[in-house]
Formats: C-alpha cells, structure tokens, sequence
C-alpha cells in the first residue's frame, strides 16, 4: 500500500523487521544445539574435548565408524601382522590402535525404532481416525463420559504407571518384544490422536458424506473417498505428534527393553561407556537419530502448518 | 416469460423419467422425546415444484431427509413412484439432493464435481464427458469446468451443486435451502433460473425453504409447516389468499397479514363482527366462534383509507415504494399496515378512515388457529 494507510491487522515496515528478527534470532539460538551435535559428529575424539571449544576443525567420519562397529585394542606388532587395511574405516581405526571387531548394535537398535515409531504411529492414527469418525458422526452412548475417560489417560505423566505396566508385560511374555512396546506407545498416543482426529473430523461437513451417500455411495465408500481425503492435514499433523512422542521415548524404552527390541534413545548413551567419553560416536548416533523426524516434518510441513491452524480461520 | 430465457430449449435431458410422484403417508419422526415431524400425509405429483416454508425447526427439512433417505421415519411410509422405498438407503433411491452450503467436494475441480454421480455409477467415459460439458452449457459455467471449486463464487458453486444433482438424471430432485447462503440479489437471479430450469427438465422436485418471497415465486404447490405439521398445502395464491390458519396468513405475505382482535363471541351466519365498538362487514360466516378469542385478517391491499370508514386511526407512517405507499395507521383495535397507490397523498399524525374488503377478509378462531368456513372461502 503506498498511501500509508494501513488496515487493522496490517503491520508496518517497522514491525516487520521486528518480527522477522525476532523469528531470526530464535531460531538461530534454536539452531545453535543442533549444528553442535552435526559438527561434534565430525570432529576426531581429541577435538570434541577441546577447550576452547574448536568451531573450525579437520572433519572425519570416526565418529561414524566407531558408532557402527565394536573395537578392540591391539599392540602395534599384531596390527603390522594383519597386513594392509582392506578399506577406508580399517584404516581409520587402526590410527588409534585398534582393529574392529565387528558391528555394534546401532544398526539393530536404529531399525527396532524405525518399527516401533512408525508402527505405533501408524496405529494410534488408523485407531483413532476410526475412533474420531464414530465419536463425531454415530450416537455414542456415554459419549462425554467415554472421551472424557480417553482424554483422562492424559492426565498423569506416562511413567507414573511405569511399574505396573512393567509387571503386565513381564506377565505378559511382552517385555522387550517390539510388540510390546508399538502397544504401549499406541495406548499413550491414543487419547492425542482421538482427541486431535476429532475435532478434525467435526469440521467436515457432513452434507459431504450425505451427498456421496445419495449420488450412490455405501457410507464406507463414502468415508473412504470422501472424508479420508478431506482429513489428510488432520492426520499429517496428528501422526508427526505421534512419531516425534514414541521416537524419543526414553523412560518405557530404558525399563521395558534391554537385548532385542532396544529402541536407539536408551542405547546412544550408552555408547559413552566404550573406550572413554566417545562424544563423535554419540553425536553421530544422535545426528542419524534426528534424520526420520526432520525427513517426515519436512515431507508434511505443509499438512502440518494447516494442520496446526486448522479451525482458527473459517474458510 | 417461462420456458425461454438462459436455457433455450430442445436438447438435454429429452428423455423424461418415469412417473416419479413422491407420497408420504402418516410419517412420523422424533428425536427422543423431541418431535421432528407429525404424522404428516401428503403426495407430491409427478413433474410437480413442490415447496415446504415454515420457518426454522419446523421440520420441513427433516421431512426432506427423511424422503432422500438421509433420515429414516419413526413410523409412515415414503412411496416414490409408487415404490416403498422407507427403508432403502439413499443411493438405493435414484434422487439427487441439493444441500444449502453445497457440499461440493473440495480435492475435486468443478468437472469431477458434476461428473461425480456418472463416475460412480460407471457411465462410460465419453458419455461422462459429454453430459457433463452438456450440463455445465445449461448452467453457464463451462468456463469453470477445469478449476478447483475453492475459489468460485456462492452463485457458481451453487450452479456445480445443481449441475451435480442434474447431471444424473434422478427420480426427482430435493432441495434443502440451496439459495439460503447467496446474496439477496443474487437470489432473486438464480430464483428465476432454477423455476426455468424446472420448466425445463419437468423433474419432480421438493423444495424446502423459510423465504415465503422465494416460495411464493417458484412452487406449483407450497406445503406450509409449523411446530412438526402441515398446516396447508396449495397453490401460491390459495395459500396467498385463503390462508388455512391464523399462522399462515401471518406467515406469508410482506408485510403479514393485520389481525384485529374481535373480543366477542361469533356466532355461525353473521354478516359482520364488531371491532373495538366498530362494525366491520365480512363475509357470511359458515361457522361460529363460541369465545372472545377470535380475529379478523386483513391483508395490507384490502385496506382502503377513506372520509368514513369503519375503523378510524392516525397515520403513524409512510413508507414509499415506488408504485404504492406502505401506511401504517394506529387505531384502537392495534397498528394495522395498509398498502395505498401513491397518488393519495397522506401525512404523518393525520387523521384518517379505514374501509375494509369484505370479499377479501378471513376470519380466524384465536384457540384453535383455524380459519373460519365463510361463503367466499369454502
């Protein structure tokens, strides 16, 4: 607008540099964390310890190899007599005097979070589209009452029931199975995406479905093809708040899973214990964790944003 | 002026349907302890423009559901084309329903909106293709097809809900309020071009709204509601001028009907009934009022200011239309509002007379609603 005349709601040029650099300043202190742990990922043992901290250092992937393989120390002479490294990682390693020994355990523990976040979400989102459909659409007896009790499972920390739900699984024959915990996480994601889904649901009109009922279709076809389609931000921004709560679940993690079905979060740590404080590695497996939830975040940001803001402003 | 205009003639749909009357027999519907609609009984012909008025929470629309199958009755019957079809599900039903905000579906363009029904009921694809563009020429929104139905105006997207519920070919079409959400001005356009259409098409179609301007324009038949029943059904001027209750003359008509209180009894054969100490002349009665409770209607345009008159008031206000003026006088029976020519001219606080339109006036019983029988209206 040239005239200077501005309306109600319009900022100034003014506040708008204020506002961006608000949003800049935030999110640079916001992004300081994050490039610590990428860069910590690259630097060489030595480096990551040192003080003054180092913001320019010789990058290397150590960290990388030592998160993906189990080492052990050899003496120099048993080293010289295994030959020349057959690759790039031998070598690496054999620097420090130390020759692998075979894989860690990262890459089973990525993949059992890969199962167990994605399959968690998968269902407490597919349960509770259904659940939010019927909740918003049918008469529900004690319908209030029923989503209240769903919405009560909220209403104290997770791991308040942490020894209880310990002593079912280990009834169960559950604890440290992935099935056990997609289970858990599915039931703590539940009321969220029941709760989210619904509100969703309640702000598609329903003369969508009743005009796809009378042009023919069955009242599942029509929430196939009429209503599914109409819910993609609501599902979008629901499954990315349930991936990012049982991706970095920690405490049921830590307690209910120990050999086979270990989740990454509880195992990084750990890796601290091998051979000294292995920051590199640890920055590495941490740096590798974050991938999925960026990749997905990304992927879905558009859902998400109109996800987030959907019902504040009517179309 | 009907059958030419924006859709021509000749071409689409020349294949008319089958008889496709609608008969509701005592169907009954409640929510609970709520009821929707009563034991209403009624048959809408073949080819017919039906429109159900009454005002909000009458249950017109639950009546219209309940004929789509998007409700099911409590109790009654709905035969379509003779068929029972109460407890078919609406896709079972071969009837095609235009909703007030549209529900046009909103990850389709106009094109996949309209051929929707086709799609589904897996009409070949060139078939699909003509009788869609075929449809959108009859609304005027091919220049439309291709776009998303997001940013299109009400009236366009009220052409797409049309062109969706034509292009099938239903039984008959239901329409619940489809104009409520457009522009006074635009309404009055696209009131004219559904009546045409429907000229047109010739297609059974029930029409639901609480605008008696619209309803009074557009019905072969009007089926007034209140309060979950019928109170009349007829033609426009039937309803117009032989209003069955006291409701529905005050229903219908802008402005409403003027009611007099009478304030005593009136017994069967009187010629004419006193109001606040005035003789007013009405037809002969057929039937009494055994109370003080009874009215008498007059509508605006069977008032005629006068030197005597039977009643006298002091104009409260002028109100000028154009061709008429719209007077309303205060007189000790109540503020009546009358219609003149604009010729007579007329002053605030001015004293004047009222004659009544005998032939014209109704009388109503005050407890039970009804009209009362008369010579003129039997």
């Amino acid at each position: 607008m040239k005239s200077g005349i501005l309306k109600p709601g319009q900022a100034t040029p003014l506040g708008k540099f204020l506002a961006g650099s608000a949003v800049a300043l935030y999110a640079l202190v916001a992004m300081i964390p994050l490039v610590w742990i990428l860069a910590t990922g690259f630097k060489s043992p030595p480096d990551s310890i040192s003080y003054p901290p180092k913001v320019f250092f010789e990058p290397t992937l150590e960290g990388y190899v030592n998160l993906f393989t189990t080492r052990s120390r050899q003496t120099a002479e048993y080293i010289e007599s295994l030959g020349p490294p057959k690759s790039w990682y031998e070598e690496l390693v054999r620097r420090r005097n130390m020759v692998i020994s075979g894989p860690s355990r990262f890459a089973d523990r990525y993949w059992n979070s890969i199962v167990i976040g994605f399959g968690s979400t998968f269902l407490a989102v597919f349960l509770g589209t259904l659940a939010a459909y019927g909740f918003s659409r049918f008469k529900v007896p004690l319908k209030d009452d029923l989503l209240f009790f769903i919405l009560s499972t909220r209403m104290m920390p997770p791991v308040a029931v942490a020894i209880p739900i310990f002593l079912m699984f280990r009834q169960l024959g559950l604890s440290d199975t992935a099935a056990g915990m997609i289970l858990l996480y599915t039931a703590v994601n539940l009321s969220l995406s029941v709760w989210l889904l619904k509100g969703f649901v309640d702000e598609i009109p329903r003369e969508y479905e009743e005009a796809a009922v009378v042009d023919g279709y069955s009242r599942l076809q029509a929430f196939w093809k009429v209503v599914l389609p109409q819910m993609r931000a609501g599902i979008a921004a629901t499954a990315i708040f349930c991936l990012i709560f049982a991706w970095n679940e920690y405490a049921f993690a830590l307690l209910l899973t120990s050999g086979t079905a270990q989740t990454a979060p509880p195992f990084i740590p750990i890796i601290i214990g091998e051979g000294g404080l292995d920051w590199p590695a640890v920055a590495a497996g941490t740096t590798l964790f974050l991938m999925p939830v960026v990749v997905f975040t990304v992927l879905l940001r558009n859902q998400l944003l109109r996800g987030i803001t959907f019902g504040a402003v009517r179309k | 002026m009907r059958g030419a205009g924006p859709f021509g003639s000749g071409g689409i749909c020349a294949e008319r349907q089958a008889l496709a009357e609608i008969r509701l027999q005592n169907l009954h519907k409640n929510f609970g302890d709520f009821v929707a609609v009563r034991d209403i009984d009624f048959t809408v012909d073949d080819g017919e423009f039906f429109v159900m008025l009454g005002p909000s929470g009458c249950g017109k629309t639950t009546t219209l559901r309940m004929i789509a199958g998007l409700e099911m009755p409590s109790s009654g019957q709905i035969l379509i084309d003779g068929e029972d079809v109460t407890w078919n599900r609406a896709s079972q039903r071969d009837i095609a329903f235009v909703f007030q905000l549209f529900a046009l579906y909103p990850h389709m363009t106009v094109r996949r909106n309209v051929s929707f029904p086709l799609r589904l009921a897996g009409v070949p694809r060139r078939e699909v293709k003509e009788r869609t563009e075929e449809i959108a020429r009859l609304l005027r929104i091919e220049h439309l097809l291709d776009l998303g139905v997001g940013g299109l105006s009400a009236g366009d997207r009220q052409r797409v809900a049309l062109g969706r519920a034509i292009v099938r070919r239903a039984k008959a079409f239901l329409m619940d309020e489809p104009l409520g959400a457009l522009d006074a001005e635009f309404r009055d356009v696209m009131c004219e071009e559904l009546r045409l259409l429907h000229d047109r098409l010739r297609s059974t179609t029930v029409y639901v709204t609480h605008d008696q301007v619209e309803a009074m324009a557009m019905a072969d038949r009007i089926c007034v509601m209140n309060h979950a029943e019928v109170l009349q059904i007829g033609k426009p001027a039937e309803v117009y001028s032989r209003p069955a209750t006291k409701f529905v003359a005050g229903f219908i008509g802008s402005p409403s009907m003027n009611f007099l209180p009478i304030g005593e009894a009136v017994p069967q054969g009187s010629k004419s009934v006193i109001v606040n100490g005035s003789e007013i002349q009405v037809p002969e009665t057929l039937e009494g009022i055994s109370h003080p409770r009874g009215f008498l209607g007059a509508r605006a345009e069977h008032i005629v200011m006068s030197d005597g008159g039977a009643l006298r008031g002091t104009v409260f206000g002028v109100e000028y239309m154009g061709a008429r003026q719209l007077v309303t006088v205060d007189t000790a029976a109540g503020r009546l509002k009358l219609r003149a020519p604009n010729t007579v001219r007329v002053k605030d606080g001015e004293n004047v007379g009222l004659d009544f339109m005998t032939d014209r006036l109704s009388l109503f019983d005050g407890d039970t609603d009804l009209a009362l029988q008369t010579r003129e209206r039997r």
